[in-house]
């Protein structure tokens, strides 16, 4: 396991994100899920960086963590920021014609269907989202 | 980190992006979006290059066909397996013309 803690900034997530990679290259991890894996701290990381203490900042904690058998890459997102389940967000209506549709809630609804596992818990003031990809 | 590269002929323009549209890069799309598409009739978004999208890249993919949907036309090209799953789950995929 290994873990990063930081500033929750959008400058961070490129951070973040070279942080994951190194793991998951050092483990092998096919190119598809990786950047699937991308995908999805962009969109959880900066939500954080965005929303989780809005108006002023504060820091979060990203944790990898492999298993071998069958092989995944687990990340697990931690911040202290007010309380906020994103997986409750409403499903967008992704068939709408484009003049009709905004990208609102669009990222959550990605992350959910790229990922194999997503999880939110609130616990002792944190906000803990887990997310597993096979690989 | 993403770098866009700008083509334009008369009235068509073609973007190339390279690298990553996500968070920190979708604000420079976005503003070609606002300031560069005065008077463009053909939009071609070349994704040769981009690695993957997230939904802040999706969300200025959807502004740009908007626009273009007024003004135009706009085709996206060269989409790799990644961007295009990303487009068939969300829908882009049925909204966007892509070659």
């Amino acid at each position: 396991m290994k873990e990063l803690s930081l500033d929750a900034t959008v400058d961070n997530i490129a951070v973040v994100t070279d942080f994951v990679n190194a793991e998951l290259e050092a483990i092998g991890c096919p190119m598809k899920a990786q950047m699937q894996i991308d995908v999805a701290i962009d969109e959880l990381f900066s939500n954080i960086a965005l929303y989780a203490y809005a108006p002023g900042s504060g820091s979060a904690t990203v944790r990898v963590e492999t298993e071998l058998d069958p092989p995944a890459a687990i990340i697990t997102f931690i911040d202290r920021g007010v309380p906020f389940d994103p997986l409750s967000a409403c499903t967008p209506d992704v068939s709408l014609p484009a003049c009709e549709r905004d990208a609102g809630g669009l990222g959550v609804f990605l992350v959910k269907k790229i990922m194999d596992e997503v999880a939110y818990a609130y616990r002792d003031g944190e906000n803990i989202i887990r997310i597993k990809k096979r690989l | 980190m993403m770098t866009i590269t700008q083509t334009k002929t008369d009235s068509s323009l073609t973007i190339a992006l390279d690298g990553r549209l996500d968070t920190t890069s979708a604000p420079d799309l976005e503003a070609v979006c606002k300031n560069g598409l005065d008077g463009v009739s053909e939009l071609t978004i070349d994704m040769e290059k981009l690695d993957y999208m997230s939904s802040a890249g999706l969300r200025v993919i959807l502004a740009m066909q908007k626009r273009m949907l007024e003004q135009g036309s706009m085709k996206v090209v060269n989409v790799n397996d990644i961007i295009m799953e990303i487009f068939e789950i969300t829908g882009f995929a049925d909204i966007l013309t892509i070659e």
